[in-house]
């Protein structure tokens, strides 16, 4: 049939956008990490990056949060996964879970102002414990908390996913040969179900290491991730060069961190939310 | 067994209760008339009534919402003659290579895609307003939709296609007749999809807009860093009840395929 062979007229808008939204940006982002402010073509932006102690010890510290916020998400979620799993609603319930991460994520990093604050809801359970007003705002454990509450949906529907497709019939095989249930665990639900774990992992890490809002809103509008420093260099110090070479250098991780954990697109994900 | 699962529903309510506690914290606060988030004062609708009588923040909540179904109109029809190129070519390798392409804006951070973007219209000359606000969301919202809308065309039986045009069905025929219908639960998964990544934005919105235009994310993140505004409270209230019809719309409208293959099509992300 003639029409399939030829992809025809109608798709043109869409490989425009291809081109025009997709390849090009990526171009001029690279080519303005390699350009200075006059536009000659300089390495000067990828020295200080690196020469520079600074920066270094902030990719750093960006990836370290990003570690801990997918840790502590994976913690929780696991077993929230697990136990979903074995309901009988599991529609609904999976519902309840998915329907928090529809308001928008400002208004949710806006609540922990009041939540974390020195009379908050948090510091007031604790003062039931006769414990003094903890400073949580404006703080790197606040910013870890509130990135962690956020995340958590979107790690419990890809584990969840995994889960619910892995036949009953082999865990029951595995009681039934005299596995613990710690070894039934660790050798047949983790691998089986470790595809979620990743593209969860994948879903999570990624953004976590670019979130500029809620450092700027929770953590103290301190520049601590990679994401801050970008919004940092393009918003307010105006370098969009050196702005373009940490785009460059959090694109180069993020293809890292794909790579380790398999190259499966993690659905729905564009972090949005940040 | 029984204890483990009662222990399991223990652990799922306390999850489900922290997911909730934050938004639950700002809808309580909104009808307190005190001026912050500690104690609760007495009961008011002053926050509802400042909220109706801002006519700034009416306008930002409309443009939001218009912003949302234009982009994600053009972005679903532009990604479903997407998928049916990509459905189209012969060849896995040249299928795999637009796939590929077309992820890059899903796996990117929104860093990333914004000031990518800030670039490029600044590149181009755009000026900065609605109009490079609505492009940029259009744009990241495509993708989606391909994904949504490409296994209901791989799904579908390709026989009907030569059926028809043997049977002298034109092209135009054929698209409107046979794809079109087949794709249809894809194609409206996608639409719900590229709404809430539109109504959801914040990063890239926060990158490409200028001076004249704003959407509701950004005004709230402009509010929020000067401290708490109960006026925003009772906005969260407003948007939660809206998100409530919303979903309870979609659950509808997604019954049926959802009891035939245990799934809610799009909203599992």
């Amino acid at each position: 049939m003639k029409n399939k062979r030829h992809p025809g007229l109608f798709a043109i808008p869409y490989v425009l956008w291809i081109a025009f939204f997709v390849i090009l940006p990526i171009l001029l982002i690279v080519w303005y990490s390699f350009t200075n402010t006059n536009q000659h073509l300089t390495l000067q932006n990828y020295h200080t990056f690196f020469a520079n102690g600074t920066f270094l010890r902030m990719s750093l510290n960006s990836f370290w949060y990003a570690f801990l916020i997918t840790l502590a998400t994976l913690l929780i979620s696991y077993p929230a996964a697990y136990f979903l799993t074995k309901l009988k609603k599991q529609q609904f319930w999976l519902l309840l879970i998915i329907l928090p991460t529809w308001i928008n994520l400002l208004l949710k990093a806006y609540a922990f102002i009041g939540i974390l604050g020195r009379q908050g809801l948090v510091n007031q359970f604790l003062q039931l414990f006769g414990l003094g007003p903890v400073n949580m705002l404006f703080t790197n454990f606040g910013f870890l908390l509130v990135a962690t509450y956020i995340e958590i949906p979107f790690m419990i529907l890809p584990i969840y996913n995994a889960i619910v497709a892995i036949d009953p019939a082999l865990i029951q095989a595995s009681e039934d040969l005299g596995a613990s249930k710690w070894q039934t665990f660790r050798f047949v639900l983790w691998p089986l179900s470790r595809a979620g774990v990743e593209s969860g992992i994948q879903a999570i890490f990624i953004p976590s290491l670019s979130l500029f809002m809620l450092t700027r809103l929770i953590g103290g509008n301190r520049v601590i991730t990679l994401g801050t420093a970008i919004e940092e260099y393009f918003m307010t110090t105006m370098n969009w060069n050196m702005g373009a070479t940490i785009g460059v250098i959090l694109i180069v991780m993020m293809i890292l961190v794909m790579l380790l954990t398999g190259n499966k697109p993690a659905h729905g994900r564009r972090m949005h939310h940040e | 067994m029984n204890k483990h699962t009662w222990l399991g529903k223990i652990y799922l309510w306390l999850v489900l209760i922290l997911l909730y506690l934050p938004i639950g914290y700002l809808i309580f606060y909104s009808f307190s008339s005190g001026r912050n988030m500690n104690h609760f004062k007495q009961f008011t609708w002053l926050h509802y009534q400042t909220l109706f009588q801002d006519n700034r923040l009416l306008a930002i909540f409309l443009q939001t919402i218009l912003l949302a179904l234009l982009s994600g109109l053009i972005a679903t029809a532009i990604g479903t003659t997407g998928a049916v190129m990509i459905d189209r070519l012969q060849q896995k390798r040249q299928q795999k290579v637009f796939l590929a392409l077309n992820n890059v804006l899903m796996v990117s951070p929104d860093v990333i895609i914004g000031a990518s973007f800030l670039i490029f219209f600044t590149a181009l000359g755009i000026q900065l307003n609605f109009g490079s606000v609505l492009i940029s969301h259009v744009a990241f919202s495509i993708p989606i939709v391909v994904l949504m809308v490409l296994p209901k065309l791989k799904e579908m039986d390709h026989t009907l296609v030569d059926a028809a045009s043997d049977l002298g069905a034109s092209p135009r025929q054929i698209f409107s007749r046979i794809l079109i219908p087949a794709m249809m639960p894809g194609i409206a998964a996608g639409f719900f999809m590229a709404l809430t990544y539109s109504l959801d934005d914040f990063a890239v919105t926060f990158f490409v807009t200028g001076n004249g235009f704003t959407t509701l994310s950004v005004e709230i993140y402009s509010r929020a860093r000067q401290g708490i505004d109960l006026e925003i409270n009772a906005l969260s209230t407003i948007i939660f009840l809206f998100v409530l019809v919303l979903v309870f719309i979609y659950y509808l409208l997604t019954t049926r395929r959802f009891k035939k293959n245990g799934k809610i099509g799009g909203v599992i992300k």
